[in-house]
């Protein structure tokens, strides 16, 4: 092809994209579409099963039957998450053995809020209300993405999540109607997990190399500071509503805007866990590879026994 | 029949899924693959069910503000009377598969006994139960064969299990005094007449596995008694931590 010719079919798919198209997987698409939407989703999956550890942490520990088998749902829920998330990154011809082997070797990344121990009940109520309400925010524009694939994956995805937040915010408010000794357990998981789960939202806006790219191909409808406030504003009122206190001194109701200002973020500590160096880095990305390379063996049986039971068809047919 | 005698004999069906179901969620996450992980959260939550309906109707027998948490979680170790098979670790995936299959084939064959109870209730939770169960029982049969007839390695390892976990089978079929007056009053099953087809249902499946059905005829028991392995108390120890440090909460 001519770089003219390229030029065009180019500025065809830009067309497709801008008149709201999806865009599939045997479609042409420019390599680097290809690859941000492989990183993008990829990402995503990764979050899905990382976050099962911290969460996983509880389940033998949930302090009711009832709270117990929400929380097996829920952990199950984000496992099938991670499983449409990487059916869909397969589509766009990675294999997902290779996407594991980037989690593993710590090439790709994943969303760093995981990288923080859960170390009381909680915890669980804090991630379900703040985290899965974050990811929320993050992801209901997704779900018009211009990748089929994803933004389909997207739809189920975002279903779930405003449940799992629901039922977060549900422990939360058990807590806080609770005890002295929950409401004091409560406010503790909200003071821990408060800045980690802004900075979800990623750099600010000054800072992030890819939003414009991103807002073109529909991988981004908001930067990343609109989402945040919309965190902001949308969460400060219901840790109000259950008697609890967001642990910033900046944070002030602002009339002009009709928005919360609120304190700077440490980024320093955003760096710090982004490159590996948070409390739990080591211990997540441990957690899955022993799982993968203690799985070895199984998934190698698994694969020997079809292949057997393939065998006897084909002879049998014969 | 006494209500605390029926009580009594509700904790030793539903201890035994409380129990694997507690196992089988310290898996969650950690599992050989996403495929394995869903599946075996899956089957804890369908026994994590049938406990509370269990405990639900148990905590309404005793009465005096009982209700499935103080049943499940405020009993001492030796008042659990779950099986000893259930209690076992997850040494490797083989010992979980292994487990979990000698333990299915038996809660078929009983939940399709509890299902003729005369009490409603029990028949009621036998008859949703043995749905799920039946699903369990193909999961872990599917995996006995892929695991028995797959590679070198697997089949040792599957073998290994087996043979490591035989010796806890008998105890399925153990009855007590109180069996006999539930059997007698329509309500429970009659374990004995379980173990022939349980045991011809096992080798049959080890054999199509290629797999050697052992001849240890050594047996442990003890679980019903409350007796149990000491891997029991650390179960306890993880499921009852929030109820022991922070009693009489509501979560
Ligand atoms: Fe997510
Ligand atoms: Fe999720
Ligand atoms: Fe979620």
């Amino acid at each position: 092809m001519s770089e003219n010719q390229i030029k065009n079919i180019e500025a065809e798919f830009d067309a497709r994209i801008a008149r709201d198209e999806k865009i599939e997987p045997k479609d042409w698409m420019p390599e680097k579409y290809r690859q941000t939407h492989i990183r993008q989703i990829s990402q995503h999956a990764h979050s899905e099963i990382v976050g099962m550890l911290p969460e996983g942490n509880w389940i033998t520990r949930a302090p009711s039957l009832r709270r117990k088998v929400a929380l097996l749902a829920k952990v199950q829920d984000e496992a099938g998450h991670g499983l449409y998330l990487y059916s869909a990154c397969e589509t766009l011809g990675i294999s997902r053995d290779e996407l594991y082997e980037q989690l593993h070797t710590g090439k790709a990344k994943y969303s760093s809020i995981f990288n923080y121990p859960t170390i009381t009940w909680a915890d669980i109520g804090a991630i379900g209300w703040l985290v899965d309400g974050a990811a929320i925010i993050n992801q209901v524009p997704l779900c018009n993405t211009s990748y089929g694939p994803y933004a389909r994956a997207m739809i189920r995805v975002c279903k779930e999540e405003s449940f799992h937040q629901r039922q977060g915010y549900e422990i939360m408010m058990t807590l806080a109607e609770g005890t002295k000794e929950q409401k004091t357990m409560a406010q503790d998981a909200l003071n821990r997990w408060w800045w980690p789960s802004l900075m979800m939202f990623g750099p600010t806006d000054a800072e992030s190399v890819h939003t414009a790219q991103s807002m073109k191909w529909k991988l981004k409808r908001k930067t990343n500071d609109e989402l945040r406030q919309q965190f902001v504003d949308q969460t400060v009122p219901q840790a109000e509503l259950i008697g609890l206190t967001v642990p910033d001194p900046d944070l002030k109701w602002n009339d002009e805007r009709q928005s919360y200002d609120f304190g700077a973020i440490d980024w320093d500590e955003f760096w710090q866990v982004v490159k590996g160096h948070g409390p739990m880095n080591k211990q997540r990305i441990n957690a899955r590879v022993s799982a993968w390379e203690n799985g070895e063996w199984v998934r190698d049986a698994a694969m020997a026994y079809a292949k057997k039971q393939e065998e006897s068809r084909t002879k049998q047919a014969m | 029949m006494m209500k605390e005698e029926l009580y009594e004999y509700i904790l030793g069906v539903a201890d035994n899924s409380l129990i694997l179901g507690q196992r089988l969620g310290e898996l969650c996450g950690h599992g050989p693959s996403l495929e394995t992980d869903i599946a075996c959260t899956n089957i804890s939550l369908d026994l994590f069910g049938q406990t509370r309906s269990y405990f639900q109707y148990a905590a309404k027998l005793i009465g005096n503000d009982a209700t499935e948490d103080t049943v499940a979680f405020l009993r001492t170790e030796r008042e659990y009377r779950n099986v000893l098979l259930v209690e076992q670790p997850n040494t490797d995936f083989a010992y979980t598969i292994a487990r979990q299959f000698l333990f299915d084939v038996f809660h078929f064959l009983f939940l399709d006994q509890l299902k003729n109870s005369n009490d409603l209730n029990l028949s009621a939770i036998a008859n949703k139960a043995i749905k799920e169960v039946s699903y369990h029982q193909r999961f872990s049969t599917d995996w006995i064969k892929r695991l028995g007839d797959g590679t070198p390695e697997s089949a040792q390892r599957i073998q290994a299990a087996i043979d490591d976990l035989w010796r806890y089978t008998d105890e399925l079929f153990h009855t007590s005094n109180i069996d006999d007056k539930i059997i007698e009053a329509g309500i429970g099953v009659n374990l004995s007449e379980l173990k022939d087809p349980y045991y011809s249902r096992v080798i049959q499946v080890l054999e199509e596995s290629k797999l050697v059905t052992p001849e240890s005829k050594w047996f442990q028991k003890g679980g019903k008694a409350g007796v149990h392995t000491e891997h029991m108390g650390y179960i306890l120890s993880d499921m009852q931590y929030m109820q022991r440090t922070f009693p009489n909460m509501t979560w």
